[in-house]
């Protein structure tokens, strides 16, 4: 017993202090692809290198509309390698309440070799990424006081993951991460829980899992998808064997895009649909 | 055909055994033997392999030739463990009627992988003890995904949900106790089933493939560089054991090498995956019988690996990281001396972890003898990884098959015979010792040089193994190339898939309550099985 006090007395605090503090991620951490849109000057080397279609476009009368969709991004950079008017940034903090808030798209005159001759559309300023941080942890203590009595529980439910999400949903309740510093606690059932933080894809064998696991929450309740294949189905899309991502399924709240989204990011989307509560 | 020494004497001894019935023999690789026989011979070379040569079968697995040659191949995998090498026997399968003989019986290690290809080939199974459907689940209806006329894409009906008969366990107070497919904890989904009289569980069933994604249809339909990051999410914990083995199965096929760097740093990366799963299973086991600061400690362990891995490849799980022909970042040398720093802090650490957790008796208490998998058990199950080398089974690719830069760094392998969960935590608990000593080897040895050979265009109807020692256990890819840079046949085997019977094994006798930790010091992957 002395020992396992004496122990932790010598470890002392190792928890992060974020959200006050920013993420704590390296300069070489791979988070949102920024493209540098008013130079872009051919979206196909990207489009063909990435291996979950989440950079696209389509051509039309010499118009070309190029989409990156940060719900289907893994993260992986491949396109940065093949594309120099893109980088990875370390940004991760990338939830949204809309699905078509991790979409841009940018509209382009087409030269005749099918190069972007000129930037006709600025992406609509999507608002990936786009919700401050301190704004929502200002907001929450005062949301959750008020509606969940400073304690939000959250039901977690792998309806089709590698689980590569779930290493860092685990980590949440990690000394480092701790989120129960927050009052929100990762719950066995769906009965005690106001939150259900699903990992995609939802495969065709656990469909029924997941609606049911949703039904026996107690209303009202909200839906968090993790991870791109939470978000959009990911690499697996849609095939025989899966039904895509978790709003085909269930109502979301809030995407947090990442592959895997790391604990940081994770707990800015967590936050971020406290923030958003009101009621079903 | 250049051969090993050892499998040239095997093919010898059974050509001159069975003449022309082994129609054709070759070996894209010295280690890696083909024969083509009939059916017939399948049995009687089983035999051969289990009794002869020390061999035993690592999988089976089939694919659609109906195209090009109006049959079904179905593969069997011998490991041959004593000679450094793997011998794959090939079949045909008539399309007409496709009708499989079933080893099972005699291999019990085969169950699962024979039902799935009666599942995802529709060759059915002859005298299989428990024909029933598992990776497609009741209610699916008449397909076969892996086929080749049938579209990925295919909608199917809508999931209604039909109840999956269970085997009837019945007697004077026996109840049943469904668990799953979702958890209490933050786990993979899958379906336990008890029967229990009293307290002491007296049978297991269990149902998987809840997380069944088609990801061995889909590699089919992906140019092959694109699959090295579906082989990333194959199983979330082993990214890049899974990748790292498919990028050396396409190396096989292409014939390159990836360069002595790139081997190096494969070998680092992988030891870094082991470093932070056996970590977490340690702590994982200690919080399961109610030891949570020990857990605290480890989580504070495996968080420091994951830091690790985004300082050098730019993603925790090392994602990104695999590409094929080698590597895709080489480490600077300030990163080096960060993974030196990083590497002595961890075993100071660890040590004292290991130091409370054996301060505490009533941990060791809940451990020893609990969830006890036989060496005999193992051995008909063909059980792998850490649970195969906790129950006497004295294997390790990475020193029977050397991969990546294995041959160049000394190790050992724990082995133990007792098959309890103190075991499996204990030779989790040696191999991250031994883990830290080679990636300091690695450090010392690292040679310099280029970190991958590029791969434009792999040759069509090419076949090859990649084999990598993930840190559950062995990890296998199998492909056969298609023109246009592609997959005619990606055939994946996570050690999971073998290793999840045992879990009803071990499983017996023991109480529900300790059903937690047993489950934790297997720590299978449901991905990985289901795929």
């Amino acid at each position: 017993m002395f020992e396992v006090i004496g122990k932790s007395l010598k470890t002392g605090v190792g928890t992060t202090s974020y959200s006050l503090t920013p993420a704590e991620v390296g300069s070489h951490t791979r988070g949102k692809p920024e493209i540098d849109w008013a130079n872009w000057k051919d979206a196909r080397p990207a489009a063909r290198v990435c291996p979950t279609g989440a950079i696209e476009f389509t051509d039309e009368e010499r118009k070309r509309i190029a989409t990156l969709d940060l719900g289907k991004c893994i993260f992986c950079g491949l396109c940065a390698d093949a594309d120099p008017a893109i980088h990875m940034s370390n940004q991760c903090e990338l939830a949204t309440r809309e699905r078509a808030g991790l979409k841009l798209s940018a509209k382009y005159q087409l030269n005749s070799d099918g190069m972007h001759e000129r930037l006709l559309e600025n992406p609509a300023a999507g608002s990936a990424g786009g919700q401050s941080l301190e704004a929502v942890g200002q907001q929450l203590q005062a949301r959750i006081r008020s509606m969940l009595g400073r304690s939000l529980h959250i039901r977690q439910v792998d309806a089709g993951s590698c689980n590569g999400c779930e290493v860092e949903i685990v980590a949440l309740n990690s000394p480092i991460y701790d989120i129960e510093r927050f009052g929100i606690h990762f719950v066995a059932s769906p009965r005690h829980a106001d939150m259900l933080l699903v990992t995609g894809p939802v495969t065709r064998n656990m469909e029924l899992a997941l609606r049911k696991t949703y039904e026996a929450m107690p209303a009202p309740r909200l839906v968090v998808a993790v991870g791109a294949c939470g978000c959009s189905g990911g690499i697996f899309g849609l095939n025989y064997a899966t039904v895509g991502g978790v709003d085909s399924v269930l109502p979301v709240d809030v995407y947090i895009p990442g592959c895997p989204p790391n604990p940081h990011a994770l707990l800015h989307g967590i936050l971020l649909a406290v923030n958003r509560w009101r009621g079903t | 055909m250049n051969l090993l020494p050892d499998l040239r004497i095997v093919l010898d001894e059974l050509t001159e055994r069975f003449g022309a019935r082994i129609e054709h023999a070759h070996a894209p690789q010295p280690n890696e033997l083909y024969l083509h026989t009939k059916l017939e011979l399948v049995g009687a070379l089983c035999s051969a392999f289990y009794k002869k040569y020390q061999g035993r079968l690592a999988g089976v697995f089939a694919e659609d030739a109906r195209a090009e040659r109006d049959v079904f191949f179905v593969y069997y995998l011998y490991a041959l463990d004593a000679a450094h090498g793997f011998v794959f026997v090939r079949v045909p399968v008539s399309s007409d009627n496709p009708e499989l003989p079933s080893l099972t019986n005699a291999i019990h290690a085969v169950n699962w992988q024979e039902r799935e290809i009666q599942d995802l080939f529709g060759i059915k199974l002859l005298g299989h003890p428990n024909p029933r459907r598992c990776v497609l689940h009741d209610d699916w209806p008449e397909v076969c995904p892996l086929r080749k006329d049938f579209d990925l894409h295919t909608k199917l009906p809508p999931f209604t949900g039909a109840r999956h008969r269970f085997r009837e366990v019945e007697g004077e107070g026996v109840f049943q106790v469904p668990v799953g497919p979702v958890h209490a904890g933050t786990i993979e989904p899958g379906h336990f089933l008890f029967s229990v009289a009293g307290e002491p569980v007296l049978y297991l069933q269990l149902r998987m493939f809840y997380v069944h994604k088609g990801i061995e249809k889909l590699f089919e339909s992906l140019p092959i560089p694109h699959c090295v990051r579906l082989a990333e999410s194959i199983s979330g914990d082993s990214s890049f054991a899974h990748a790292t083995a498919f990028c050396h199965a396409i190396e096989r096929a292409a014939e390159v090498e990836a360069p002595p760097r790139a081997r190096a740093l494969r070998t680092l990366c992988l030891e870094l995956e082991r470093l932070y799963n056996h970590a977490a299973d340690i702590g994982a086991i200690c919080t399961d019988v109610a030891f949570v600061t020990a857990h605290m400690h480890a989580m504070r362990l495996k968080e420091a690996v994951l830091r690790v891995n985004e300082l050098l490849t730019g993603n925790r799980l090392l994602r990104g990281m695999p590409c094929l022909g080698g590597v895709r970042f080489d480490f600077e040398d300030d990163q080096m001396r960060a993974v030196a720093k990083f590497v002595d802090d961890f075993e100071k650490e660890f040590k004292d972890l290991v130091e409370l957790i054996r301060s505490h008796s009533g941990t060791r208490d809940r451990l020893e003898t609990t969830g006890v998998l036989k060496p005999e058990v193992t051995r008909d199950l063909g059980i792998v990884g850490i649970a195969g080398r906790a129950s006497g089974f004295d294997h390790d690719l990475r020193r029977d098959f050397p991969h990546a830069f294995y041959d160049q760094v000394r190790f050992s392998v724990p082995i133990f015979t007792e098959g309890d969960v103190q075991r499996r935590m204990v030779v989790r608990r040696e191999e991250l010792f031994q883990s830290l000593g080679i990636i300091r080897q690695v450090l010392e040895k690292l040679p310099a040089g280029p970190i991958q050979i590029k791969i434009e265009e792999v040759p069509s109807d090419r076949v090859a193994l990649g084999y990598v020692e993930g840190w559950r256990g062995e990890i296998f890819h199998w492909i056969h190339t298609a023109p246009g840079n592609r997959l005619a046949r990606c055939k994946v085997k996570d050690p999971s898939l073998q290793n999840w019977p045992a879990l009803s094994e071990a499983i017996l006798g023991n109480i529900i309550p300790d059903f937690p930790v047993v489950n934790k010091s297997f720590n299978l992957s449901y991905s990985g099985t289901d795929r």
